[in-house]
């Protein structure tokens, strides 16, 4: 069909999108975060437990939900495993390019795919800073580069595509001893 | 990290199928068996050289035409040229009219949902040579409508292509009226027509045919090898070569002719013209059992492309899956053996889907959840139950993970 694009998978890649990890939506999440949507074909759903300690916040639990190809699975996949346990300023320093390379590479018509996961996270820690009121020195004003890109994308999708509402057409009707598409037709 | 290591991991599925017929596909054992000789016992010479292997070789060639003249019922063989693709036989038909017609100029039209390599030729010649493209707009199931259609013909068009199947979504197209009103309108319009996914699958008769001027066929989407094309140009009709060469014994395109190659797609139109109508009446049993079957197992599941059977070529199954992504599907589907393409984008900075299912108004989401299946005369039934099973699992699993579900 309209696009093809080779797929040089690392087996890790595939692995985790065979079996990911901490699939699905978490009940007493802390905080919830999008990044990405339908429209674009991408989309991934955070949630994050986070344990307020005596001294700094902790990722308790993470899980995500995730609509994207294979990479995109994998990457919020694999990223989620990185950040449990983590406190939320060194779940900050979790780059792109630190889950591409955990994936044992993506090629590089992939890398959105690792820049939305890590965007949803930020976008998770900004979520919470703002939700406890306080902003940490080590949280930077400026958007990251997965932040910016994140919104590029959505604001892109947006642009080129303004949700006109459709009805579904769901019927299916299969002529009695219908064979052949007419051929008198050409 | 080797395309090897990727195979280990994905490992090997009890049953194999293989639907992805529109991105190429199975060569039979007769075509392929047809074409070694040629490599080097007869006819590796060049067929417009005068020795022993060049005549072998232009015998090939010309009893090729015949084959073509003969199923698509139409006198004179000498208006077939061999090229090597359907997208070489559309870029020639676009390109190659819009070069030797470049005083003349004029409106170059469209379907909105051509293959890419008539819509690109055609925006090629707009930039490069003055032409004006002309997109007609189709409907929700793909079809021109005849009346929009003759609205947008005029003294100043030049040259018409419409597809006679619609390569994503199936859609048939009644060329017949549309040549006809082409020519109505302006009897000096070119009228070509991409019939790569009619071809085997409709019977095309070009005498019937009579107001149309070129017409596209492939090789592989009739189990012929890879890399023969066929454009039928009726006499009279203009064209130049868009490749530039010493000229060999068809005129529209020079170079060596790939002797092996046409004689396996010879072989593979004898195959697919034998028993036509019990090889078409398989696929399309086969195709309605595909959608049915997985209408009835899957919930929320479109249908791309014409509702009404009939209407619609006998192999093609277009359906999308909402809430999963086109891309993870054909790769769930592919580690259990199930092969197939999808219309997503899943393109980093383009994120542009089909342009076809874009074009009949489907949502981007729609789009992105499409998966294309095509039935041929080699499946059988348990191919589909295999793939009956498989394909209700498979977008159950990715349903589960999704965050697009209805929020």
């Amino acid at each position: 069909m309209s696009t093809r694009i080779p797929l040089p998978y690392t087996p890790k890649v595939l692995e985790i999108f065979k079996n990911p990890r901490n699939v699905g939506p978490m009940e007493d999440a802390d905080i919830v975060e999008s990044a990405g949507s339908p429209a674009c074909g991408d989309m991934i759903r955070l949630y994050l437990k986070i344990s307020a300690g005596s001294r700094e916040e902790v990722i308790e639990r993470a899980t995500f939900e995730s609509y994207g190809c294979a990479a995109n699975i994998a990457a919020a996949s694999i990223l989620t495993d990185l950040i449990t346990g983590k406190t939320l300023r060194e779940a900050w320093g979790v780059s792109w390019k630190s889950v591409a390379d955990e994936l044992g590479g993506l090629p590089p018509i992939k890398y959105h795919c690792s820049i939305l996961a890590v965007g949803a996270l930020k976008r998770a820690i900004r979520a919470y800073y703002s939700r406890v009121g306080r902003h940490p020195e080590w949280l930077p004003n400026d958007l990251t580069v997965e932040e910016k890109q994140t919104l590029e994308e959505e604001q892109m999708i947006e642009r080129m595509y303004s949700g006109h509402l459709r009805n579904y057409n769901l019927r299916v009707t299969i002529p009695k001893g219908s064979s052949n598409g007419e051929s008198s037709r050409s | 990290m080797s395309v090897e290591e990727l195979l280990k991991a994905h490992g090997r599925p009890s049953r194999e199928v293989y639907f992805d017929n529109e991105n190429s596909g199975y060569v039979p054992r007769e075509v392929v068996e047809e074409m070694i000789p040629y490599f080097n016992s007869v006819g590796y010479g060049h067929p417009s050289i005068t020795h022993r292997p060049g005549w072998e070789a232009y015998e090939v060639v010309y009893k090729t035409k015949e084959a073509l003249a003969k199923v698509l019922n139409t006198g004179s063989v000498n208006e077939f040229s061999i090229v090597h693709s359907g997208t070489e036989a559309n870029n020639l038909a676009v390109l190659g009219y819009a070069l030797a017609s470049r005083e003349r100029k004029g409106k170059i039209v469209v379907s909105a949902i051509e293959h890419l390599s008539v819509i690109h030729p055609a925006e090629e010649a707009e930039r490069l040579l003055g032409f004006k493209v002309v997109r007609v707009p189709v409907d929700s199931e793909g079809f021109v409508d005849p009346e929009v259609f003759k609205e947008l013909i005029d003294r100043n068009t030049s040259l018409v292509s419409i597809q006679m199947v619609n390569h994503e979504i199936g859609t048939i197209q009644n060329i017949y009226e549309l040549s006809k009103i082409a020519k109505e309108v302006n009897s000096e319009v070119v009228f070509h027509t991409d019939a790569a996914d009619a071809f085997g699958k409709l019977a095309i008769d070009l005498k019937k045919l009579e107001h149309v001027d070129m017409v596209t066929l492939s090789s592989h989407k009739i189990h012929g090898p890879r890399g023969v094309g066929i454009l039928f140009t009726r006499e009279g009709v203009r064209l130049e070569s868009i490749l530039k060469g010493q000229l060999s014994s068809e005129k529209l395109w020079p170079g060596v002719e790939n002797v092996p190659l046409i004689a396996g797609f010879r072989k593979a139109v004898e195959l697919a013209f034998e028993n036509f109508d019990s090889h078409v009446a398989k696929m399309s049993e086969l195709r309605n059992l595909l959608i049915k079957g997985i209408s009835d197992r899957v919930s929320d599941v479109l249908v791309n492309g014409p509702i009404d059977f009939s209407r619609r070529a006998p192999d093609n199954a277009n359906l999308s899956f909402l809430y999963v992504e086109g891309e993870a599907l054909t790769v769930e589907l592919s580690i259990n053996g199930v092969y197939v393409s999808s219309g997503s984008a899943c393109s980093s900075r383009i994120l542009e889907p089909s342009h076809v299912l874009l074009a009949i108004g489907r949502k981007h989401e729609e789009a992105h959840g499409s998966i294309l299946f095509k039935t041929t005369r080699y499946h059988n039934r348990e191919d589909i139950e295999y793939t009956l099973e498989v394909v209700p699992r498979a977008v159950s699993r990715l349903r589960s993970i999704s965050a697009a579900k209805k929020t």
